[in-house]
């Protein structure tokens, strides 16, 4: 236990553990922004196409589409993310040049993630209600309309919810990719704390990692309530603590 | 003018199909207040969804101003549908969005200037008569307040027809006749025809001025609802009009009359002085008045004597009272 303490201590005094952690909190930050970024607009559009293009969507897709789509989401969504990540490294040599370091993690961290979006924005945009939709098609509203101008705004709070979700899970990837090459903060918890045996600094490496994750995810809920117009002021702390539950069980899945 | 022909709208179902409307043939003329009615899953939703082809039909046709709508590619569709107005029951308001903005979306989908739209947003609110709430959200309103808001939606594409899908289901019985007031306004001020699908005679009685009886997926009649109220032909119509009136199974009478009374008559003296002035007890096994647009209509069924001649004594001087239609019931379950 002292030794820990030690160890902490080294890691609040010593300016070059100070520099590898702001470089490793850089890099953890930055990795799950990118990936982040990319992975909710590939899934967003894999989700639109999923709810849009079912037999009773708004704009019907040819059913073998649909199902070669479901397919490779589910598919992708199985693949446990280390194993992924091994598959999808030489991918990321083509694409960034190095099959090591931050950048080369984020391509698998989007290609993990983005099905886990598509999904997350899929049950999302099935919660709006059918009967609006109709109401809007009884307006003549194109079905490019009705995505753009009533699917998504209607369930703006809930993708902000769907949004911080997923930034939430990418950090953990990320932090999985520290064991293969991966920087950031993943990176030192695992050299130091598994390679090394100095529990003090992967401590503090994780103690980092929940501060970040809590902020995420205070700032996002605060802005999907703050964005959701179907409650009233009186009612919003029920709400909050509602979409916080359903978050926590969005997050709680079997690979992570 | 609306005209429904052969309208059939059959559904896929695990055992089989299922016919939701069978048939169908209705005209429905411009500035009538048109109600259609039945009992729940008659086919009036089906029916109503079929006119802006929300639903589309199986086979027949659904002419708009002598415009096949079955027949007209989806863009040419949608233009179609901007002149044909919708409400419905949940109100189906966009809820992220205020009042206003609700109001201004169908004038936002057709390509409106935003000023314009706004504009014309707010003589909507006015004639609506919520002029306060352009800034609230629909979360914020009561049910009839959203039913108003989505009233004035309807409204904001200029439409020529205007469909109530059991749109006053959802309210109280004064806010029912507030909206139904706030319809016929609208109706007699533009020129609107209105397509009003309800499972409430009520409704009927309040504001239309023909009915049209839906059961089965199929029309069992129509005409004005004077015509229908006052003498319903089938027994789907005799349901709805007088849904609780009598109960046919329990009485027992050889002779029955239904006679009605077109307005004006009161009709207690009438069995009185038939009994004083004939002397006949006649047995009154069910009776009903209503209120249809401000006329007076009531009917009744009696149950003449066993005996013929003081039956046809009756009957007799029921036909000689004017304002009153007396008719046989060959058809009375004794």
């Amino acid at each position: 236990m002292d030794k820990v303490l030690e160890q902490i201590t080294d890691v609040l005094t010593n300016p070059r553990m100070h520099a590898e952690f702001l470089d490793g909190i850089w890099e953890t930050v930055y990795a799950t922004v990118a990936a982040t970024a990319a992975a909710c607009l590939l899934g967003l559009l894999l989700g639109i196409l999923l709810v849009v293009g079912e037999k009773d969507g708004v704009r019907p897709l040819p059913a073998p589409v649909m199902k070669v789509l479901n397919f490779v989401i589910n598919v992708l969504r199985s693949v446990p993310f280390l194993i992924l990540m091994l598959m999808v490294l030489p991918l990321s040599k083509v694409l960034v040049g190095t099959r090591v370091g931050t950048i080369a993690s984020i391509p698998p961290l989007i290609i993990a993630a983005a099905p886990f979006v598509a999904r997350l924005v899929e049950s999302t945009l099935r919660e709006v209600d059918k009967g609006v939709l109709e109401a809007a098609q009884a307006m003549g509203c194109s079905p490019f309309q009705i995505v753009w101008k009533v699917i998504l705004p209607e369930s703006l709070p809930a993708l902000i919810a769907a949004a911080t979700t997923s930034f939430i899970t990418i950090l953990s990837y990320g932090a999985m990719a520290g064991a293969i090459g991966g920087g950031g903060l993943g990176k030192i918890a695992i050299n130091y704390g598994y390679n090394k045996y100095n529990y003090g600094v992967m401590l503090v490496s994780v103690v980092l990692i929940v501060i970040l994750v809590q902020l995420i995810q205070s700032i996002g809920t605060h802005l999907a309530l703050r964005l959701d117009r179907r409650v009233r002021l009186a009612e919003k702390k029920g709400r909050l603590r509602e979409i916080q539950k359903k978050e926590r069980t969005a997050r709680r899945r079997p690979g992570i | 003018m609306i005209e429904l022909r052969q309208l059939s709208k059959t559904f896929p179902t695990s055992e089989g199909s299922f016919d939701a409307l069978k048939d169908v043939n209705l005209t429905i003329s411009d500035g009538d207040i048109f109600g259609v009615v039945g009992m729940s899953g008659a086919g009036k939703s089906t029916l109503v969804r079929c006119i802006n082809l929300l639903e589309r039909p199986s086979s027949g046709q659904v002419l708009i101003d002598g415009q096949d709508m079955t027949a007209l590619a989806p863009k040419q569709l949608r233009q179609m549908r901007r002149s044909i107005g919708m409400i419905f029951q949940q109100f189906n308001l966009l809820m992220q969005r205020t009042c206003l903005k609700n109001i201004c979306f169908p004038m936002e989908i057709a390509g409106m200037d935003a000023a314009q739209a706004r504009q014309k947003g707010m003589q909507l609110l006015e004639i609506v008569g919520l002029p306060d709430k352009a800034g609230a959200y629909p979360v914020q309103l009561s049910g009839g307040q959203k039913q108003r808001i989505a009233i004035a939606r309807a409204l904001a594409s200029d439409p020529k027809v205007l469909l109530c899908d059991e749109a006053t289901s959802a309210l109280d019985p004064t806010t029912t006749r507030s909206i139904l007031r706030l319809i016929q306004d609208i109706n007699r001020r533009m020129g609107i025809t209105v397509v009003i699908i309800t499972h409430e005679m009520a409704v009927v009685e309040e504001i239309c001025s023909h009915v049209a009886i839906l059961d089965h997926g199929r029309v069992m009649e129509t005409g004005t609802v004077e015509e229908v109220f006052q003498n319903p032909q089938t027994e789907a119509g005799r349901r709805l009009v007088y849904p609780d009136g009598v109960r046919l199974d329990q009485l027992s009478a050889a002779n029955v009359v239904r006679i009605a009374f077109n307005g004006g008559s009161s009709y207690e003296p009438l069995i009185a002085s038939l009994a004083i002035d004939c002397g006949v007890k006649v047995n009154i096994l069910g009776a009903d008045t209503r209120n249809v647009n401000g006329q007076a209509f009531g009917t009744m069924l009696l149950g003449l004597p066993q005996d013929g001649t003081e039956a046809a004594k009756a009957l007799a001087y029921l036909r000689a009272q004017p304002d009153v239609t007396v008719e046989e019931v060959p058809d009375y379950h004794g």
